[in-house]
């Protein structure tokens, strides 16, 4: 399988990289590890005829601690992220996610950005910056904002990015010793993309739920900020009984999709289950 | 045609140049261009690791990258895993252990190991079989590949 025919640039500044955007318009597309875009383009789902290639624009990747926030280059591959020391002590959430993306030679090509980017609705990544209330930097030719990563989603691989708008790193909050963090997923057998997945942060005090974020994945057409199971388990000591009701509302006000894996019923059982084996394992973490 | 480039990968030491559509694979340039045809075609789709070759020294699959993006960079194939006659410890254990039957998922097989190996020079069974996650095998049932993995590893740790 070959895709078809495209020009290929290899701006080496990011504001080239935007001007490339800007002339070719809709036609053009930006890939980093090309992992989501290759295979999309070899099945003519997409068919771009400009590929952007950010890889020769310096200091899109790596991991930095600066003032109380992590940040992280689009361009970081899920390997980075996976064995990075700074990432396994202050935010193991990503690593625990990295880990159970795809297989060991997609890690160490796919990138963090590009799986935001292209958000498939089964991607792992999405759900874990959601729990962690992450922002994304985008440059644009008259922008460089920051979006927070619940505007971030709009839809089925639809986001706030316009078509001349690249993200360039994410930004999340260093946790507190306190937390504990968990990523609970049902693979698809062949690809390893989340049928449901789960991503857990809490953080205890006195006994008590007093910090908490949960993102889903794979159950609805966008990943997603469960506020419903959040609001079931703030203030609240987590006893099995407040984590199965909190659980029970992962599925509110969300259309679940429906393929040959799973039934719309089957997955938001599997969310709920889910969910509630993700904050077990987050508070048995939490409480070391 | 979109126009081609001019690209050059150094391959298992041996520096490669040729003038390339941008839409190659890289798969495609090193066995049809390079001749290099130890790294096999398989599933086409990111899943099967039958074209799995090293790039700056992490494993990938190479029909899930484009020539072009390697411009400029090394590659190690399975071809340049020997030292001339002398076989690498992991092809020796895989012949060893009978890691392979039909042989098609043993070259990018081998490619996956050696980056684990590189990584985890003292891996557990559950570490070498989420190692190799990323490469099917339909003969084997997996028992051999992770026996000959554990062999090599001891091996590459007594050489050092």
């Amino acid at each position: 399988m070959i895709p078809a025919s495209f020009d290929y640039l290899t701006p080496t500044t990011l504001g080239e990289a935007v001007e490339a955007l800007v002339s070719h318009g809709e036609n053009a597309r930006v890939i980093a590890g090309g992992h989501s875009l290759l295979p999309m383009m070899k099945l003519r789902l997409a068919r771009p005829g400009v590929l952007v290639d950010l890889s020769k624009i310096p200091d899109l990747s790596g991991i930095q601690q600066e003032n109380g926030q992590i940040t992280i280059g689009a361009l970081t591959t899920h390997y980075e992220i996976e064995s990075s020391d700074l990432l396994k002590d202050k935010c193991p959430l990503l690593p625990q996610t990295a880990r159970v993306i795809g297989d060991a030679q997609v890690r160490n090509r796919g990138t963090i950005g590009g799986s935001l980017a292209h958000a498939d609705p089964a991607a792992d990544i999405p759900a874990s910056i959601l729990a962690l209330g992450g922002e994304l930097r985008v440059r644009g030719p008259d922008s460089d904002r920051w979006i927070q990563a619940e505007d971030f989603f709009l839809g089925l691989m639809t986001t706030a990015l316009k078509p001349d708008e690249i993200l360039t790193k994410i930004r999340i909050p260093v946790l507190s010793d306190r937390v504990g963090t968990s990523y609970q997923k049902v693979a698809q057998k062949a690809s390893g993309f989340a049928i449901v997945g789960v991503a857990v942060h809490l953080g205890m005090d006195g006994g008590l739920c007093a910090e908490i974020g949960v993102g889903v994945t794979g159950l609805g057409s966008k990943p997603y900020r469960a506020r419903g199971v959040e609001e079931g388990l703030r203030n609240r000591r987590l006893e099995p009984s407040v984590i199965e009701a909190a659980s029970s509302q992962v599925a509110q006000d969300v259309d679940p999709l429906e393929d040959i894996h799973a039934s719309a019923e089957f997955r938001a059982h599997l969310a709920r289950l889910y969910t509630a084996r993700a904050i077990v394992e987050a508070a048995k973490m939490a409480e070391r | 045609m979109a126009a081609t480039r001019r690209i050059t990968i150094n391959i298992n030491g041996v520096s490669t140049s040729h003038e390339v559509e941008p839409r190659l694979l890289l798969v495609h340039y090193i066995r049809d261009m390079v001749e290099l045809t130890g790294t096999h075609v398989g599933c086409e789709t990111s899943v099967c690791g039958a074209c799995t070759v090293m790039l700056n020294g992490a494993a990938i699959k190479s029909c899930t990258v484009l020539a072009v993006q390697a411009d400029g960079e090394e590659v190690l194939t399975i071809e340049g895993l020997a030292q001339g006659e002398q076989l690498h410890p992991l092809q020796e254990a895989f012949w060893e252990c009978h890691g392979l039957q039909c042989g098609y998922c043993t070259p990018g097989m081998i490619l996956s190991a050696y980056q684990l190996l590189l990584r985890l020079p003292r891996p557990t069974e559950e570490e070498i079989r989420h190692g190799i996650e990323g490469n099917l095998c339909r003969c084997t049932g997996y028992q051999h590949i992770v026996d000959a993995v554990q062999q090599a590893a001891g091996q590459m740790r007594a050489r050092r």
